[in-house]
């Protein structure tokens, strides 16, 4: 498998050279990172390369890396997984939006129309504008939502609950009446935590 | 004499309709009974499983994995224990390898079988599902057994499964419905081990699976309903990202199990079905085949495992709890037990794209760790969602009535698209 991915990185190299940044191997795949401007072009030539032949685009989601420990960059990326069934090879393609208020990436629903739903989708949770998408509505959240769901800012109970008002005898929506609790907090430890020096 | 003026006619399918397959309202704009367009609107039953993943230990987001696909359990465990493993570098038993594999294909069966009777009960054909029912009970019987519950097992674990097969299977009891003769006769295939239960099944299941044959192949409502029916060609199957059963109907070899196998899959022998052409009652063809297909695949796996005993579950107490017997006498594994069960694991930084040949299609867990005892990103591709995107596409041109009959065939089941 892996003299397989080595194949598939120099030809990444070969066919790309700068366009792309450096491709990366790691736990049995390969990602690469695109600048926002070549994005579409190398997509498409991911695709109708006969050398890479990416038929399909498997899976496309956005990520919000503003949380993530120790990373300073773009806060957005949407992220795709292709797959070749020519050559039976994945590849991880991510893109990072260039402005963290306002982000925007270019739609590659021309290139695999399964990026339809896909981008609908990080675009309701994450507010990842997609240029070019013809239909880009909500897809998983309720009509008339306000905010994108899984951005790292967003509480996990949410903003507004629903429930039945006996005495406008109507739905309503109003704030939250649940507090936000964490049984287990979140920890990340140092390098080498309890691998056993001798001492914990 | 004037032209009446037509307008094309909206009409909402579901959220609540017993041929949605769940909570899906799929707004079809019809010109008299031809269907010119479907927009189907889901999330009615999102739950957000990923950004619930956020906010709780590796190991506590697992069950919500069950969750997804609620007609085919365990194998979306699969795909999430196969991404975290592949973080944590850690070494699956053997034996755990054969288990899951057993139980995966167990749960094709399961999930083909609620396909193929509630796609037949959808479009007419009321005595399917009755069969195919009375087959899953047996499956449900297993995993009872086995996981101590009937659908939402939250049998896998990151490094190999919970616990080792059972050897017995629960028997039934004398009761005012049930005389002694009959209690018997229930309890005869049940008298040996889980594996001796599932074996016994796998002798039956041909039978009962040439009994679908013979109801449904060559019935002429049957295929008036499915043959010619929401064609896609191969090109525009791989366009619109389809895969499992959907992508085979149209005629692509792909099956994950063979083209890129994870577990034991290399060392079984089986055979990938696919049709010719791409249409409802080729993807009906392909799913019966390949309930025969896994039912060889859990033969092989419960010869492997009669004759192979061993640990399922690794011993790098990191990840997987040590026995209570070593946490009673020795401190090293107590501190380990109550890390585990109090801080979680940690996952070392890193993002890992893990794949499955899910019944539906490819299933595949996105992890994005940053080293923390939680996920910072789960990402669920499930195989629902391309196909029900493709549902515009199939039913376009169609009368309203063959909107049914593609929504069965695609397989939905909307806790799986919508997450």
């Amino acid at each position: 498998m892996s003299a397989k991915l080595d194949r598939l990185i120099r030809q990444l190299k070969q066919s790309f050279g700068d366009r792309i940044g450096e491709p990366v191997l790691a736990f049995g795949q390969v990602t690469i990172v695109v600048p926002a401007g070549n994005y579409v072009d190398v997509v498409r030539q991911l695709r109708d390369d006969p050398a890479l032949r990416f038929e399909q685009l498997m899976d496309l989601g956005g990520i919000d890396y503003s949380e993530f420990t120790g990373y300073q960059g773009k806060r957005y990326a949407a992220v795709s997984q292709l797959l070749s069934i020519t050559h039976n090879w994945r590849l991880t393609v991510k893109v990072f939006a260039e402005d963290d208020e306002f982000p925007v990436v270019a739609s590659v629903m021309d290139v695999w129309n399964s990026a339809n739903w896909y981008e609908r989708e990080a675009f309701d949770l994450f507010g990842i504008h997609f240029e070019g998408h013809v239909d880009l509505r909500r897809i998983l959240t309720d009509y008339g939502f306000v905010g994108h769901p899984f951005r790292k800012d967003f509480p996990l109970s949410g903003y507004v609950e629903m429930r039945y008002d006996p005495e406008q005898k109507r739905v309503i929506y109003q704030p939250v009446t649940i507090e936000p609790r964490e049984v287990t907090p979140r920890i990340v430890r140092e390098e080498g935590y309890g691998k056993g020096d001798g001492r914990g | 004499m004037a032209v009446a003026d037509i307008k094309n006619y909206t009409i909402n399918f579901g959220p609540q309709h017993p041929a949605a397959h769940g909570v899906l309202r799929l707004v079809l704009e019809l010109d008299g009974e031809v269907i010119v367009r479907a927009d189907p609107h889901i999330g009615l039953l999102h739950r957000g499983t990923e950004k619930l993943a956020e906010s709780r230990t590796w190991l506590q987001t697992l069950p919500f994995l069950d969750r997804l696909d609620y007609t085919s359990m365990i194998p979306s465990e699969h795909a999430y224990c196969l991404a975290v493993e592949r973080l944590l570098g850690v070494a699956v038993p053997i034996r755990a390898q054969y288990i899951r594999v057993m139980i995966d294909e167990m749960t094709r069966i399961l999930n083909h079988l609620l396909s193929i009777g509630t796609h037949a009960l959808d479009i007419g054909a009321m005595t399917m599902v009755l069969y195919t029912f009375r087959e899953r009970e047996d499956i449900f019987d297993v995993l009872e057994a086995l996981t101590g519950i009937r659908m939402h097992g939250a049998y896998y674990r990151p490094g190999g499964v919970y616990r080792d097969l059972p050897d017995q299977m629960p028997k039934y009891k004398e009761n005012k419905f049930k005389n002694a003769q009959t209690v018997k006769e229930l309890n005869e295939a049940r008298s040996g081990s889980l594996l001796d239960f599932l074996e016994d099944f796998t002798n039956r299941f041909p039978v009962y699976q040439s009994e679908y044959h013979t109801l449904l192949t060559d019935n002429r409502i049957w295929k008036q309903r499915t043959v010619g029916i929401g064609v896609i060609s191969p090109e525009r199957a791989l366009q619109k990202g389809f895969s499992g059963p959907m992508l085979r109907g149209s005629g692509i070899e792909w099956d994950l199990r063979k083209k890129q196998p994870y577990e034991v899959y290399d060392r079984m022998d089986f055979d990938i079905p696919v049709g010719v052409n791409g249409d409802c009652y080729d993807r009906y063809l392909v799913r019966m085949e390949e309930m025969l297909q896994a039912n060889r695949i859990i033969k092989q796996c419960i010869e492997w495992l009669r004759k192979n005993p061993g640990p399922v579950i690794t011993d790098d107490h990191k990840v997987a709890p040590p026995s209570r017997e070593k946490m009673k006498g020795s401190m090293e594994e107590l501190i380990h037990h109550f890390k585990l069960f109090s801080e979680g694991m940690h996952v070392p930084a890193g993002e890992a794209y893990a794949a499955i040949e899910h019944p539906k299609g490819e299933m595949a867990v996105w992890a994005v760790s940053d080293g923390a005892n939680k996920p910072y990103r789960i990402r669920l591709h499930t195989a629902g969602i391309p196909h029900l995107a493709g549902v515009d596409e199939l039913v376009r041109g169609h009368m309203l009535a063959d909107a049914t009959a593609v929504i069965g065939t695609i397989d939905l089941v909307l806790g799986d698209v919508d997450r």
